[in-house]
């Protein structure tokens, strides 16, 4: 089914009992041209580019939980291409191009609202470097814009101008940059990639691979064997799991990610915000509430769940940038399973077995990534060669001293 | 910002010599690859906002359970044995 306004109308007349799954529920075949392990926004991404830019149509897509439970249902929603290093910027630009055409493609309201992004500098120095990063950011065919004192004060006046510790000189903006309906994404995805005949199946875990003399020709699951030519895993966060069964160590740990969402208050918040003295951003959602968040836990975890003392750091920052959210009450809070790289970039990459392809490492900017994730994972597995954009995200980096460190922070996750 | 800081796994006690044999790809194993176990895992915390020592820590990383701390320094005597 497609959905547009004559559809809405004509079941708004039959009291809406017209309206068919988003996707269908199909029986599982024997046999796939391709299997994406991983129904989350970068499997479900990389199963539609498949079957809509490379012409590939017997697929599925496996994913052990229900479709939008993972991470990509556990971000802070924001989309965004203000990198500096040329080998991220590139990649998280043609995302962003992506995400401007996206609802028309998936035929799917996913909410994306170009409502801006503002990384606020409070040095000179930082400014210094937040101009070289907005130049950056043009050079790679990005927007960026530098706004000083005077126009943060009459556009966010909000945010406390006061503090003597962390003093607001300025800001990086990016118009582009916004937020996304985060569930929306999996689910438009889904209906896309459905449309186009991928088989998507929930609740189906794969417990390990098989290999033939060198090469990946299937996946057991707990609803039995599949066969497959090519396997793609995208299953971020649990990477290290899942391909410990193809006897793979990884530069990669675990971390919980949190993020935080308030009561819903008047519309205060016009875009996307950064804190540049600790790390926070916030937005504010359609319902009202402040989307928030802040650093990682810090320590290898597969909970899904956050401590408290990142709370209180997030919420202290935050109130060094605005005090006037102290009396808003959190409402809720969650927390997601990062993959986090030594050098906080992704890897899209073949593996050593044949037919086995892996797409991670996403750290905490997986979410953004989404489409442009998809298309070079799809193009690396149609074409057994990797995009241009993602040439870069190969997991000998490590061994050969190409490390795209985008802070700088070296061989330490939890610092990325 | 809390009162133990995370370093990592206590893999990271056994540190290559720079002379081994092979001791480049040693040391790139050492460095970047990690097991990143799901359970039971020991790890490397600082005890920064106290008494500044190094422990090493059992730790179930499904539900963050604390089974075991033990002082580096001990650990690495064991080691050396």
């Amino acid at each position: 089914m497609s959905y547009n306004i004559f559809q809405i109308i004509k079941e708004g007349l039959k009291g809406n009992m017209g309206w068919v799954k988003t996707w269908r529920n199909p029986n599982i075949k024997k046999k796939y041209d391709v299997i994406i392990i991983g129904g989350g926004g970068h499997g479900l991404a990389t199963a539609f580019y498949l079957a809509k830019e490379f012409n590939i149509k017997n697929i599925a897509v496996l994913e052990k939980n229900w479709i939008g439970g993972g991470n990509v249902g556990r971000n802070t929603t924001i989309i965004r291409s203000n990198y500096m290093l040329n080998e991220n910027e590139a990649f998280y630009e043609f995302s962003l191009k992506l995400w401007e055409g996206l609802e028309k493609q998936i035929n799917y309201n996913a909410m994306v609202s170009q409502r801006g992004v503002l990384n606020i500098f409070h040095s000179d120095a930082q400014k210094d470097s937040f101009i070289r990063r907005g130049n950056s950011m043009i050079i790679n065919g990005a927007d960026a814009e530098l706004y000083d004192l005077n126009k943060i004060k009459s556009i966010y006046p909000f945010l406390d101008y006061q503090n003597a510790r962390f003093p607001i000189k300025g800001g990086l903006f990016q118009k582009r940059g916004g937020t996304v309906r985060h569930d929306a994404v999996a689910w438009g995805y889904a209906h896309a990639a459905d449309k186009l005949g991928v088989d998507i199946f929930q609740n189906c875990e794969v417990n390990n691979f098989k290999f033939k003399s060198g090469s990946c020709v299937g996946v057991e699951t707990n609803r039995g064997f599949i066969k497959a030519n090519k396997v793609g895993c995208a299953v971020a966060g649990s990477t290290s799991l899942l391909l410990s069964k193809a006897d793979m160590v990884l530069p990669i740990e675990s971390h919980v990610l949190q993020a935080f969402v308030s009561e819903s208050i008047k519309p205060i918040i016009p875009g996307v915000i950064t804190f540049g003295a600790g790390h926070f951003y916030i937005s504010q959602s359609d319902k009202g509430g402040l989307v928030f968040g802040g650093d990682i836990d810090g320590y290898n975890s597969y909970a899904q769940r956050g401590n408290l003392d990142i709370l209180e750091d997030v919420c202290e920052s935050g109130l060094a940038l605005m005090p006037s959210i102290s009396k808003a009450r959190l409402l809720r809070m969650w927390g997601g399973v990062m993959d986090m790289t030594m050098d906080g970039s992704p890897i899209i990459d073949k593996t050593h077995i044949k037919g086995l392809y892996m797409n991670a490492g996403w750290c905490y900017g997986g979410f953004k990534a989404t489409p442009a994730s998809g298309w070079c994972f799809a193009h690396l597995i149609a074409k057994d060669y990797s995009h241009s954009l993602s040439e870069n995200f190969k997991l000998d980096r490590f061994k050969n001293g190409y490390m795209i460190d985008e802070k700088g922070q070296g061989a330490q996750p939890n610092l990325h | 910002m809390g009162e133990f800081i995370y370093y990592g796994d206590a893999s990271l006690l056994k540190r290559p010599k720079w002379d081994d044999k092979n001791a480049e790809d040693k040391f790139y194993k050492y460095l970047y690859l990690r097991k990143n176990i799901a359970g039971i895992h020991k790890e490397l915390w600082f005890h920064q906002q106290g008494d500044r020592s190094w422990l090493v820590v059992t730790r179930n990383t499904k539900n963050h359970e604390i089974l075991k701390v033990e002082l580096a320094t001990e650990v690495v005597k064991g080691l050396d044995k």
